[in-house]
């Protein structure tokens, strides 16, 4: 406002044809101004209108069983009586596999690409990656069933129930029938998934990290793993955080290739190889067959407790950012 | 002389009246019907045939079951299609009337090494209690009683059921309802229920559940008859009510359909599982259409009952090809009657077949 007024002020004194266009070019930042402000305003009003219809729709199964609806796993439409737990449950262990296997994944292709790799080498694989993130989820869904849960099934499972199944109390994790179809293979086709994502970020922002930073580590006598963890990670971490968030994002939310493997059943139970389901998953397997109102309205409240989990995670995120920053500047 | 008369003028009203009937449905040459995903094919290959013939087209959403009865009912389509027939009162309440427009059946569907298709018969009962998780082993004794002959087995058994809500599973779990009590008492019958046995496996739609029994080995499933045709399934016969061994075949849907008493049922509500007689298939099931008994657009409503009166008439064979079974004419007769009687507007009826 302050810095336009100058320019009128100082306008007044110039030729006729200047001042005309300074005022024209006035009038059209105002109008940018006001177009910008309107969709950012935009963004805010949908995801307002979201949490009001999400929570309308879902209110009547709320209000019916109140917190039974949080630590019940009955799905029954023929009496009724709907519990979310085997869902909420299914989307987080799913999500968490996916997220503890691909954060080491991805960081190692993408400090591999920027540190170690060959430069002839680097395009190619950087190319490879970002082809991988826009591959359609259905495609990884159909290849899930008929390629990876076979695999899965056949060869790793029974090695698995053989070995850690036989430890106790963790081996439940790993005891089921050999079916291929389950949380485990819906968790690590979640993890292919969500991969290219992690790995493009963490690959963006390992490459704005200063050479000379580095340089000066390797001149030190760093290894290439102490400039990795001490240099390159600590200057990189509000990006590198943000990527995993929008890995985390996308597994939490993510629906087809989930539906394909997960099994579908509204099941509570501790195993990995045992099928269960996750929100996503259920909304998209029922919603157009829901035709009594708590049965819909029990899916919409699905709905509104995946917005709930992914804004947690969402703040958790900034949380952590904000006590790292703070941790690094105390002791700076 | 005086009988010519009557005839002249019983052929002019008649001419009258189909020249009316044209020009009024001249008018329409869309019409729309969402819901059944099971009655998808069927539809859309007499509407291929019925544009060609009339002009009439039909713009047909393959949504499933619940989402037709939904759409009807909010009136945005001119009918809906159900494989789960609405009771009386619910269709009093909406002001809706139902009518069967094909029967088919549903199978199970089975993978177990070293069977082959209609190998292995399964009762009743022994369904209810593989699909309750009472009997976990292909080699039960159960099954061994039934299927002295075949070589079953060690092998856990994986239940395959329908994630989605679906036509399939109310017409399956109704007849599984009936005869097993204790199914009856603990899961009901609906387009979907709490199935009950720990590590089944759920599957979107017919082909989900085809694609999971492929799958796994040891899996049982259930599915439409022409999934099973198309995809070439492993299926097992079943014992019907008569306590005859029977295959799943048209010959025999036929049968359990035409014991099915349709002159008696309240709003055509009326489910063809575990019907008597000696071929009776024993899970047979009807798909029904709903449009409004009231409509507020009734030349759209007297376009859609021509189409399936056409259909029920010309379109018997189509039916045919694909594995359904056509409505017999006696039935045809009862639900053109029941249009006249109920489907009105301003206290006429919307259209009369002739």
């Amino acid at each position: 406002m302050n810095d336009s007024s100058a320019i009128a002020e100082t306008s007044s004194g110039l030729h006729p044809v200047t001042a005309a266009r300074l005022r024209r070019g006035r009038r059209g930042d105002v109008l940018f101004r006001w177009a910008t402000q309107t969709f950012a305003w935009l963004v805010l009003l949908v995801l307002g209108a979201i949490i009001v219809v999400l929570f309308r729709g879902g209110w009547p199964a709320f209000e019916h069983f109140g917190a039974h609806f949080f630590v019940s796993s009955s799905w029954n439409p023929v009496t009724g009586d709907y519990g979310a737990a085997s869902s909420i449950l299914g989307t987080l262990v799913t999500s968490a596999i996916a997220i503890v296997l691909a954060v080491p994944i991805s960081f190692g292709i993408a400090l591999f690409v920027t540190e170690i790799a060959p430069r002839w080498l680097r395009r190619p694989i950087g190319i490879a990656v970002e082809l991988l993130a826009g591959i359609p989820s259905i495609i990884y869904g159909i290849w899930g069933l008929f390629i990876f849960a076979p695999w899965f099934a056949d060869d790793v499972q029974p090695l698995l129930s053989n070995t850690l199944g036989k430890i106790p109390w963790i081996g439940q994790l790993f005891q089921g029938p050999p079916i291929g179809l389950g949380w485990a293979v819906a968790g690590f086709i979640l993890t292919i998934m969500i991969i290219p994502f992690i790995a493009a970020v963490m690959r963006d922002v390992f490459e704005v990290v200063p050479v000379t930073l580095k340089e000066s580590a390797y001149a030190m006598g760093s290894t290439r793993w102490e400039v990795a963890r001490k240099v390159v990670l600590p200057y990189t971490r509000i990006g590198v955080i943000g990527g995993i968030m929008l890995g985390l994002g996308r597994a939490l939310g993510e629906t087809m290739a989930v539906t394909f493997v997960v099994g579908n059943a509204h099941d509570l139970h501790l195993s990995l190889f045992m099928p269960g389901n996750t929100i996503a998953s259920s909304i998209a397997n029922e919603f157009t067959e829901a035709d009594t109102l708590m049965h819909r309205s029990a899916l919409i409240a699905l709905g509104l407790i995946l917005f709930a989990i992914t804004f947690i995670v969402l703040a958790l995120a900034k949380w952590m950012l904000v006590r790292m920053e703070r941790a690094q500047g105390e002791s700076a | 002389m005086r009988v010519s008369r009557i005839w002249g003028a019983l052929a002019g009203a008649g001419v009258a009246l189909t020249i009316g009937a044209a020009a009024h449905a001249g008018g329409v040459n869309r019409i729309t019907g969402a819901g059944s995903s099971f009655a998808y094919p069927l539809y859309s290959a007499w509407a291929d045939q019925y544009s060609k013939q009339t002009g009439v087209q039909l713009n047909y959403q393959s949504i499933g079951s619940g989402g037709g009865i939904r759409q009807i009912e909010a009136g945005t389509v001119d009918f809906g299609a159900s494989d789960a027939p609405l009771k009386e009162a619910e269709l009093k309440k909406q002001g809706l009337v139902q009518f069967p427009a094909a029967m088919g059946g549903v199978i199970p569907t089975i993978h177990v090494p070293g069977v082959k298709p209609g190998q292995m018969v399964l009762s009743g009962k022994v369904l209810a209690d593989i699909f309750m998780g009472k009997i976990t082993k292909w080699n039960d004794p159960a099954i061994k009683k039934l299927n002295p002959g075949l070589n079953l087995p060690d092998l856990h058994i994986t239940v395959v059921h329908r994630s989605d809500g679906s036509g399939t599973t109310y017409i399956f779990t109704n007849y599984l309802a009936k005869v097993s009590p204790q199914w009856k008492a603990k899961l009901g019958f609906g387009k979907a229920v709490q199935w009950p046995s720990s590590g089944n496996v759920g599957g979107k739609g017919n082909e989900g559940v085809a694609a999971y029994v492929d799958r796994i080995k040891g899996a049982i499933g259930y599915n439409e008859y022409a999934y099973v045709l198309k995809n070439k399934m492993n299926y097992a016969d079943m014992i019907n009510k008569a306590g005859h061994r029977v295959g799943p075949t048209a010959k025999n849907f036929a049968a359990a359909a035409a014991n099915a008493d349709w002159a008696h049922a309240p709003g055509y509500y009326l489910m063809l599982t575990d019907q008597p007689g000696a071929d009776s298939w024993p899970i047979t099931g009807a798909t029904f259409v709903l449009v409004h008994a009231n409509p507020k657009n009734p030349a759209q409503v007297k376009a859609v009952l021509k189409f399936f009166d056409w259909g029920f008439k010309d379109g018997q064979k189509i039916a045919g090809s694909l594995d359904y079974i056509a409505m017999p004419m006696s039935v045809v007769k009862m639900i053109q009657k029941t249009w006249q009687d109920q489907v009105k507007h301003n206290g006429r009826p919307v259209w009369q077949a002739d």
